[in-house]
């Protein structure tokens, strides 16, 4: 009960920041209109910003119109592809928005900016669960977009029970059926949630465990697979997969059949964020974008654009956003899995962790056609070619 | 005058020559130099030692791109002789035809391999309502061989093609004139005098295949390890340049013997096209 009455009075003050007239006031007076023909270059996931389609705002376009200043926008898939990028230097961003491990990496080789807050002051909308995160702890680099977990949807029509924890992904009745993560860190992450491993240990015979159960379950998987996942699940091809809250969502909007569900053992939650890098050539630009990210009509149409959980307490009390009420993304207090994030992993236990991941995917296929055909197909070559050198050698004979 | 005209060649070969030391000669030393140095910059050979484990890996790389090229051949060799066959504008329509699927993009053409293959896909529905299957066709090396050969079939037929249509029609008359029979104008005449194409066209599809990595993710569904996978791993998931490198080394000394021993096989005239074509 207490609690209870503390998170209404946490809330009513959340709403009393965000509506207070100072805030607005504040907001109005500041003067943009020397930033106006400038750019700024915004690096961020693929399909991960309101766009537009869908009758709802075009967010970048939005920004543009309003402050005159131009948005070069580009986009990677996934986090080490940016890291690459923006650890080569061949490109300037003004914005990147990676997830929490990446950015907790990022900290450390010093690649982002200090954020001045004074410009951000939409920040009072963000949720107090996720300031002060792990790879941030003092709140400077880095403010939060979406929070995303990891979770089991699964085909009613194919799958009798209602499953409640990872093993059904090992479960031989399903096999054939089964879709798994194809990246080495969510797979892992299964079956370290399976076995109550930490996500980030940095023991090499908790990841030798983990790979041996991801082997035993190599025969039941249908496929390892990640954007694929959504025609697969919604063509009804498979019956049960493991993948982000969000995603899901929209897999059970196209298919109806779908429903989703957090395991118990636990699963991991992942926060992506706004950051400045180092190579940033317009850094007030960019914290008024991350401001205007931030506003509650913007973060409204980027939470019912990508149906990822917002970290934004306005949108959140919007009775206008119609995923508020929505379990999956917001499961109540008493429902809500254990969650855990990922940690930068050391260089040593990530260079063990994909070479795991290599034999997992090398290993127990079987190979014998394969080689019984390179030899035959090498033995018909030297055949051939034994027999064309003696041809070739007896028409020399025949002309001399 | 000679002078002046080897200056104007120099001068328009120079961009040439440029390009192909930026783009091919400084990546390729640049390939080198990273499969042979480890994290810190020294010279290490720990990344040329972990290639063993990686050995099947290779040779199912090589055997599905053998088995590849080979359907690739079977079915573009006819098919380019009856387009060189036939009246001018049919060629011109067919080589049409067969040129249009490239236009569209690469990625999506495999992608839609997938939903036609798939347990629920297309091909199986068709099948059900005659009463057959449903077949396990996506996520097997068929389904990626297949990919392999639907997606570089042109680069085989093109070449075999063009040289099909320079063919001398009197070489053929000739050789009937002096009775050889049709095995034997084929194998003795038509055959040798187009291997220059059928050479060219194994290098172009042979290479390809043997390297690929997304036909075998989207249609071996992860089940199907090619080695161009784990190249594309080294370098998008676990930041191993190092290691990454030296598969594409090895990967590239692997093909260039290949290509050495195939074309041991041509006579010494379509070894020097070919070897134009490789070298």
């Amino acid at each position: 009960m207490i609690k209870k009455i503390f998170a209404v009075i946490s809330a009513l003050t959340m709403v009393s920041i965000s509506a207070s007239p100072l805030a607005l006031a504040a907001e109005k007076e500041k003067d943009y209109s020397h930033l106006k023909g400038t750019e700024i270059n915004v690096y961020n996931w693929g399909e991960y910003i309101a766009d537009g389609s869908d009758g709802i705002m075009d967010v970048n376009k939005e920004f543009e119109k309003e402050y005159g200043i131009k948005i070069n926008y580009t986009t990677f898939d996934s986090n080490e592809n940016m890291y690459n990028k923006l650890k080569g230097g061949g490109a300037n961003y003004d914005i990147v928005i990676p997830s929490d491990y990446m950015i907790e990496r990022m900290i450390d080789e010093d690649m982002l900016v200090k954020l001045n807050f004074d410009n951000i002051p939409n920040y009072v909308n963000i949720m107090d669960k996720y300031k002060n995160l792990y790879f941030d702890p003092n709140n400077e680099y880095s403010v939060p977009y979406n929070v995303g977990m990891v979770g089991l949807v699964y085909n009613t029509k194919m799958v009798d029970e209602v499953p409640d924890s990872w093993s059904i992904m090992w479960d031989e009745k399903y096999a054939g059926q089964i879709l798994m993560f194809n990246n080495p860190r969510d797979a892992f992450g299964l079956a370290q949630a399976l076995l109550g491993i930490d996500f980030n240990t940095d023991d090499t015979e908790q990841w030798h465990k983990a790979y041996d159960k991801l082997k035993e379950q190599k025969k039941v998987v249908k496929s390892y697979v990640m954007d694929d996942v959504f025609i697969k699940m919604e063509g009804g091809d498979a019956a049960i997969a493991a993948y982000y809250a969000g995603d899901c969502l929209c897999m059970i909007e196209n298919n109806p059949d779908l429903a989703f569900v957090y395991p118990k053992e636990g699963t991991n939650i992942f926060v992506d964020s706004v950051c400045i890098p180092k190579s940033c050539q317009n850094k007030e630009a960019a914290e008024l974008y991350i401001n205007f990210l931030l506003r509650e009509d913007v973060a409204l149409a980027n939470a019912e654009f990508l149906y990822y959980a917002t970290p934004n307490q306005a949108v959140l009390d919007n009775p206008e956003y119609s995923l508020r009420d929505e379990k999956v993304l917001y499961p109540d207090e008493e429902d809500m899995p254990k969650t855990q994030y990922f940690h930068n992993l050391p260089p040593e236990t990530l260079a063990l962790m994909t070479s795991l991941w290599d034999n997992l995917k090398i290993e127990g296929s079987k190979d014998t056609g394969m080689y019984i055909g390179l030899i035959s197909f090498a033995t018909v070559c030297t055949a051939y070619g034994v027999f064309h050198f003696i041809r070739k050698k007896k028409r020399e004979k025949m002309y001399y | 005058m000679n002078k002046k005209n080897s200056l104007m060649q120099k001068l328009c070969a120079a961009p040439h020559i440029v390009w192909s030391v930026i783009f091919i000669v400084v990546p390729l030393a640049m390939v080198v130099y990273y499969a042979l140095t480890d994290n810190n910059g020294n010279f290490s050979t720990v990344n040329i030692e972990r290639l063993g484990d990686y050995t099947t890996t290779f040779l199912r790389s090589i055997w599905l791109g053998i088995i590849a090229t080979v359907i690739c051949l079977v079915i573009a060799y006819p098919l380019a002789y009856i387009i060189s066959q036939s009246k001018l504008r049919v060629q011109s329509t067919m080589v049409m035809l067969i040129m249009i699927p490239m236009w569209m993009n690469f990625l999506l053409r495999t992608y839609s391999w997938m939903a036609l293959l798939e347990d629920s896909g297309v091909i199986n529905t068709l099948l059900g309502y005659i009463g057959i299957g449903p077949f396990k066709m996506i996520n097997t090396q068929g389904a990626v061989v297949l990919g392999m050969v639907y997606n570089f079939l042109p680069f085989m037929v093109l070449p075999i093609y063009s040289v099909m249509v320079k063919l001398d029609k009197n070489l053929v008359e000739a050789a009937q004139d002096l009775g050889a029979n049709k095995i034997n104008v084929f194998s003795k005449v038509i055959f040798p005098s187009t291997l220059s194409g059928v050479v060219s066209g194994i290098t172009m599809v042979f290479v390809p295949s043997v390297s690929t990595f997304y036909i075998s993710q989207k249609l071996g569904g992860g089940n199907v390890v090619l080695i161009g996978d784990i190249i594309e791993m080294q370098f998008q998931v676990s930041n191993n340049f190092h290691f990454g490198a030296a598969l594409s080394l090895v990967l590239m000394i692997l093909i260039l013997i290949c290509m050495a021993v195939m074309n041991k096989f041509g006579d010494p005239e379509a070894d020097e096209a070919a070897g134009g074509v490789i070298l």
